[in-house]
This record gives C-alpha cells, sequence and structure tokens, in this order.
C-alpha cells in the first residue's frame, strides 16, 4: 500500500543522479592525478607527462589500464580476505560521501523539479563525518594484514594521525553549526546565499578545519602514514596492481570531497559571489553554480597540491604536537568564544 | 622531546620490534643495513652493517700502475670524483716529487671546488627529499648538470670522471669549458641565484627547522674522538679544514672562511654545507680570475713535465723515440715507482680524504690505503640516532652525507 506513494520516476531520478555524482567524481579524481602530475612539474621547473594524447591528457587513462594489466602480488603470509577489504573499503567510502553534497540548486527538467543533491538529510555534516572516519579502517586494515612492520607503522600512523585531527576538525565546526544552526548541507549554503559566507564569521575556524583536512587527506605536511623516504610505501608497500591503484585513487577523491566540503561549509557552496541568482531562470542559474563550486573546489585542490610540493613533512611527534596541543585549544577556544558572540548577539 | 611514561618491569608495552632499516631502502641512498630496536617509532639500539658493496679497492690497488689507480677512486665518493682523483693525483706527484705549475694548481682548484658544490647540493637536498620536500632537490639538480658538462668538456665523462692524470690535465681547458663556467657563475642566471632560492625554501622553514635541529647531534669531543672530518666535524665546532689547515694545489693563494656550527645536529651541517657552497663559489671565482691571469707561453701549461709518468703527445710518439719508450713503458704500466711511503690528504666534499701510500719499488703500489671519511661517521651513526625517532634516523643518515661507495671502498 505504501509502494503506491512511493514515486518510481524520484528512484530513477535519484539512481541517475548517483551514477552521474559517483562517475563526476571518479572523473575528476582520475584527472586531479593528472593535474598532480602537471603542477609538481610547473613547481619543478619539469613538463610533466605529456606524451599520452594532446597535452598528455589521456594519461590517467594509460596509468589506470597499467594498473590493471600489473601482475596482482597477495603475500603469502598476509591474511588474505582482509588484505582484499582494505583497499575496498578505502574507495567505497570515499565514493561515498559524496551522497549528501549540494552541487546545484534544483534544475528545471521538463516541468519537474529536480534536486542536484543525493539526499538532503538533516544530519548531512554528520554523515560526512561518519563515512570518512571509516575511510581510517581501510588504511589500517590494509596495514595490518600485508603483514610487514613498514606497512602496520604506516596503518598506526594514519589511525592515530585521523583520530587527533578529526577531534579538532569536529570542535572546529561546532562553532560553525552555532552559527548556523542546522547539520544539513543545503540548509548552510541557502543561508550563505542571502547573507555573507561562513569564512567571514568562522576564519579561525576555517583554518583549523583547512589543516585538519590534510591531515585526513593525509596530504604533505601529514603524509606520515606514507612516507616514502621512511616506510618505503607506508601502509600500501605490499600492494600491486588495481588495489594499490584504489588506495592511491581514494585518496585524490577524498581530497575531491573535502575540498567540495570546504568550499560549501565556508565558501558558500555553489552561491556565485556579489550575483544575485534569483534573476536567471531556474537551469542557468543551477549550471552556472555548479561552476561556482566547481572553481572553488580546483582552488582548494590547487592549493593541497602546491602546499605539497614546496613543504616537507612533519615527524611524528610533532604532529601529535599540533593536533593535541595546539589545534585541539584553538578550536575549544574558538567554539567559546563563537558560542559567547551567539548569545551575545541574538 | 616528549616524556616517555614509566612502564613496570616486563608489561607488554616494553616490547620492542626489529626493524631492518635496509639494505634495500629508499632513505639508504646505497646499500646500508641497520637492525633497529624500535619501541613505538623510537630508535632503542641500532646496529650497523658494513660491506655490502665492497669492492677491494685497496687489494687491487696492489697490483695496478699508478694510473691504472685512478678509476677506482671514481667510485669511492661518486658525488664528487674529481676531488678523489685529484687527491690520488697529488698522493703520486708527492711520492715522485713532483711540482706542478701554478696554472695546474688552480684548474685543479677550479675543477674540485665544482666537485665539492655537486656533492653539497646533493647533500643537502637529499636531507630535503628525506624530510619530504621533493622540489628544492630538482631545483639545485639542473645546476649540477651544468658542473658535469663542464666535467664532460674537460674530460669527456660525468660521473666517473677519471680526470687528470699524475702531472697535470690530460689536455688543456677548452674555450667552451671556460664558458660553460661563466654560465655556472653568473650571479643572476646561474648557481648563485639558484642556491639562493635554495635556501629561502628550506634555511628558514618552520617544519625543516623543527625536523633537523637537535635530531643526530654531536658534540665537537665526540666528534673528535671519532675522527670525523669535514662538514660534519665542523657543524659540531671544530674549524678543522685541510685546504686552510695543510694546504695542497696552492689553496694557500685563496681567501675562504670556513663556516662552523656549534650544535653538530642535522640543521647546523645543513648551514655549514650550504656556506661552504658559497665559499667554493668564491674560490672558484678567484682561481678563474687568476687563470685569466697567465699569458704567452704559461697560458697554454696544463701539465707538469714529468715524461715518465705523463704521457706524451701522440704526434711524438710517431715521432720521436724517447717519447715512444716513455709511451709504451706508461701504457704496459712498467713505469717503476721509487720506494717510499706518503700519506696525503685532500679535503674531500665529505671530509678528510687520504691516501697512504706505501711503495717498495716496483710498478705497483706496496699498499695502499683510503682513509674514507664516510666509514668514520658510520660508525657513530647508531650513537647518534639512539633515543630518535625513525624519521629522524633517516635525515641523519642524509645529512651525514654517507655514500656506500666510500664507505665500502
Amino acid at each position: 500500500m505504501y509502494l503506491s506513494t512511493i514515486d518510481i520516476s524520484l528512484i530513477l531520478e535519484k539512481l541517475i543522479l548517483i551514477v552521474v555524482v559517483v562517475s563526476a567524481s571518479l572523473v575528476v579524481a582520475m584527472y586531479t592525478t593528472f593535474a598532480e602530475r602537471k603542477v609538481a612539474a610547473v613547481l619543478q621547473d619539469r613538463r610533466g607527462p605529456n606524451r599520452a594524447g594532446p597535452f598528455g591528457l589521456l594519461q590517467p587513462l594509460a596509468d589506470g589500464l597499467k594498473l590493471f594489466f600489473k601482475e596482482e602480488i597477495i603475500p603469502n603470509l598476509s591474511s588474505k580476505f582482509l588484505f582484499i577489504l582494505g583497499p575496498a573499503l578505502a574507495m567505497l567510502t570515499a565514493c561515498m560521501t559524496s551522497a549528501v553534497i549540494p552541487w546545484g540548486d534544483h534544475i528545471d527538467f521538463f516541468g519537474r523539479n529536480v534536486s542536484l543533491q543525493i539526499a538532503d538529510v538533516n544530519i548531512g555534516i554528520l554523515y560526512v563525518f561518519g563515512v570518512v572516519s571509516l575511510g581510517v579502517y581501510g588504511i589500517m586494515i590494509g596495514g595490518w594484514a600485508s603483514n610487514n612492520k613498514f606497512s602496520l607503522m604506516g596503518g598506526l600512523r594514519a589511525a592515530s594521525q585521523i583520530i587527533s585531527y578529526e577531534l579538532a576538525m569536529g570542535i572546529s565546526l561546532i562553532a560553525l553549526l552555532m552559527i548556523t544552526g542546522t547539520l544539513s548541507l543545503k540548509e548552510m549554503v541557502v543561508q550563505q546565499q542571502g547573507g555573507f559566507w561562513n569564512i567571514v564569521y568562522q576564519p579561525l575556524g576555517f583554518l583549523i578545519f583547512l589543516i585538519c583536512s590534510f591531515a585526513e587527506c593525509n596530504r604533505t605536511p601529514f603524509d606520515l602514514p606514507e612516507a616514502e623516504n621512511e616506510l618505503i610505501g607506508g601502509y600500501h608497500t605490499e600492494y600491486s596492481s588495481m588495489k594499490l591503484g584504489f588506495y592511491l585513487f581514494s585518496e585524490y577523491i577524498n581530497m575531491f570531497i573535502s575540498s567540495v566540503v570546504m568550499s560549501t561549509l565556508f565558501f558558500g557552496g555553489y552561491d556565485i559571489p556579489f550575483f544575485d541568482e534569483s534573476v536567471l531562470s531556474p537551469n542557468v542559474a543551477a549550471i552556472l553554480g555548479i561552476a561556482a563550486l566547481m572553481t572553488k573546489t580546483l582552488i582548494f585542490i590547487f592549493l593541497f597540491m602546491w602546499v605539497r610540493w614546496t613543504i616537507p613533512r612533519f615527524r611524528y611527534d610533532q604532529l601529535m604536537h599540533l593536533g593535541w596541543r595546539i589545534l585541539i585549544p584553538l578550536a575549544l577556544f574558538n567554539m567559546l568564544a563563537t558560542g559567547a558572540g551567539v548569545l551575545y548577539f541574538n | 622531546m616528549s616524556e616517555h611514561i614509566l612502564l613496570p618491569e616486563g608489561s607488554l608495552e616494553k616490547q620492542t620490534t626489529t626493524l631492518n632499516l635496509g639494505p634495500t631502502h629508499p632513505a639508504t641512498h646505497g646499500v646500508f643495513q641497520n637492525i633497529l630496536e624500535l619501541d613505538g617509532e623510537r630508535v632503542m639500539k641500532a646496529t650497523s652493517t658494513v660491506g655490502y658493496i665492497h669492492r677491494a679497492f685497496e687489494k687491487i690497488a696492489e697490483r695496478r700502475a699508478l694510473y691504472q689507480i685512478t678509476p677506482l677512486t671514481d667510485r669511492l665518493n661518486y658525488c664528487s670524483s674529481p676531488i678523489n682523483n685529484m687527491g690520488w693525483h697529488l698522493t703520486c706527484e708527492k711520492l715522485l716529487g713532483v711540482s706542478t705549475p701554478k696554472r695546474v694548481d688552480y684548474l685543479r682548484v677550479i675543477i674540485m671546488e665544482l666537485a665539492r658544490i655537486a656533492d653539497h647540493l646533493i647533500c643537502n637536498s637529499i636531507v630535503g627529499v628525506d624530510s619530504g620536500a621533493y622540489s628544492g632537490f630538482l631545483y639545485v639538480m639542473q645546476y649540477r648538470e651544468l658542473i658535469y658538462e663542464i666535467y664532460e668538456e674537460v674530460c669527456g665523462s660525468r660521473l666517473t670522471t677519471n680526470i687528470g692524470r699524475i702531472g697535470g690535465f690530460e689536455r688543456n681547458f677548452t674555450n667552451a669549458a671556460f664558458e660553460k663556467l661563466e654560465k655556472f657563475l653568473d650571479e643572476k642566471t646561474g648557481y648563485p641565484a639558484q642556491l639562493r632560492e635554495f635556501e629561502k625554501l628550506f634555511t628558514r622553514n618552520r617544519i625543516f627547522m623543527e625536523r633537523t635541529i637537535g635530531c643526530g647531534p654531536i658534540s665537537a669531543e665526540r666528534a673528535k674522538n671519532y675522527g670525523f672530518t669535514g662538514p660534519n666535524l665542523r657543524a659540531a665546532g671544530i674549524d678543522y679544514d685541510v685546504r686552510h689547515h695543510n694546504p695542497y694545489s696552492s689553496y694557500e693563494d685563496f681567501d675562504f672562511a670556513i663556516p662552523v656550527g656549534t650544535t653538530g645536529d642535522c640543521y647546523d651541517r645543513f648551514l655549514v654545507r650550504n656556506e661552504e657552497m658559497w665559499q667554493s663559489l668564491s674560490i672558484i671565482k678567484q682561481a678563474y680570475r687568476k687563470v685569466q691571469g697567465f699569458t704567452g707561453a704559461e697560458a697554454d701549461v696544463y701539465h707538469a713535465d714529468v715524461p715518465a709518468y705523463y704521457l706524451p703527445e701522440k704526434k711524438d710518439v710517431y715521432t720521436k723515440m724517447e717519447a715512444l719508450i716513455y709511451h709504451f713503458k706508461i701504457i704496459m704500466g712498467e713505469a717503476d715507482i721509487p720506494a717510499g711511503e706518503v700519506y696525503h690528504s685532500v679535503e674531500g666534499a665529505n671530509g678528510e680524504l687520504g691516501y697512504y701510500l706505501i711503495s717498495d719499488g716496483g710498478r705497483t703500489p706496496y699498499r695502499l690505503h683510503f682513509r674514507r671519511p664516510c666509514f668514520i661517521y658510520y660508525q657513530a651513526y647508531p650513537e647518534l640516532i639512539q633515543g630518535g625517532m625513525l624519521s629522524d634516523a633517516v635525515i641523519t643518515m642524509s645529512s651525514l652525507n654517507l655514500i656506500a661507495g666510500e664507505l665500502d671502498a
């Protein structure tokens, strides 16, 4: 009897949206690997990949193909099930995060109002956090199942790093939530469209969030879990073929998603600055909105790369020191200050 | 450094892990094995192994004529082979009692200082790479290429140079070589500009400083006891430099400073090496000016007059009896060397590189010993990394500039 109340076309619409969003984030991640190599090349006075296709544009495809055809090696003494589960989990959680991101406003599709968000759940940001936290299991399980000391150390580093930095990240977010009063990402964007972007209210919170995102994505200066010079490959030392590809790839998807989340939380999401979208037809506004969000995201992705190819990485104890003794107190202070501010102005 | 929580005896947390750092590990540039006992990430005890690329050079040298030993010295510290080559030639000249013309000395100084720069820039940029910053490495690497092109112009090869001969150089420097040198020295587009950029990237970089300050330190006293020399000793605060204290190849004609550190940690070693590159640049400029000062017949002098050990020109071999005899004797390794015992050392890029040569006459040395600075540093390595983190161990190894080829000889 409830079946009739479920709109079949809604299911269809959402399915299509899921396919589009997941494949879009995969493609973006793919070309992020390409961008990474090109950005690195520019920063290092090199040319970068330029052989496969025009300007080397087919390089990521070639890389993927190569990884698929590589021999798959599973160490004899590893725990086989977990060894495969590790990269699968990492990839899965990386792909799942995109579900609650509002990519744009509604579009009008032959009289049908289609929301450009897979699920506007009212706990959106909590969902992102939950799924991202699960991602560390992929790394830990992979590091442990490899039965290699370097992998194990990489896995342990990843676990302790992500747990430590998630705290500061969460606390910095609480301050933001005090202002917005909602956990829904869509709501937050709508609020920012009317007034100032959240970065204006939360500069310190954003800074903490940014630093923690670097740590969450295992990017320099927090790339200790895979510090090549110390741990060879870190948690993916023993991995080969596409399983290695999954690990590397999930890192880029995470980077993409973090950039999107940062743009959404602090930089107005699909909001176009200094411009009133309501004068445009909804379809044009939505497309321009997507473009705005993507531009912001790309700027963040570039920032990730710029930092990676410029500065050295922390040592393990310094990383912990920064996380627990600097970022968490700062985030707590930010939370108190914001709380006081909210109390005073309301 | 964080404080340790005290645990009761025999508790599970007190168990340590054994980790093999090397012989094949990205951090060990070369083949070193270090068996580390780790408590978490902290190094409790380290045991080093040597001998993975021991090629018995000292023994091989006992069967070779003097000029055939030069290629062996290439393969000691292959980041700065010209210094090794020159050191060996100077040792031979000391035994044979040959005195070289000033122009040869100055040309040698140019090549040796270029080699020192090549060595230091690799060492310092590798410290950067091992701390996670890769770009600086590629920035300076482009300029090592310019140095290698100069080698190429002078002797024809790049890495294992076999540059020079007993008594001087195999041929005069071409104009192209000097042009390349000028290109390298150019303040705006040459190495000085790049070195400044490199320093900007690292010297005051907060993360880099936190990583290297207090990492793998050694006191002046300990360093002396171990027999440290070169930048690693100077970083600990002792201003010992063979170029100044026991000048060879007319180093006394040059004006240069000897940078010293205070703590002997990785950061001081980094700074000392950077400053030494500046000093080397200044020495090269002085030497180049002096070389340009030679006129007339003097400007064409590129070797001493030692017919018994220096190969005659090919056209003389075809036309002159004497030249043919010397040519034959040298090529066949039949040039007898006088009996005697000499020790000569040069300031290698890595430290005091000494050659101890005993000859009982005949065509080959009776015994030849290389004093290899790396071998000495490596003995101190376990002590330097004890109590530090695993990451410190990696940085310390690259900052000591341990070169496997030199260590194992």
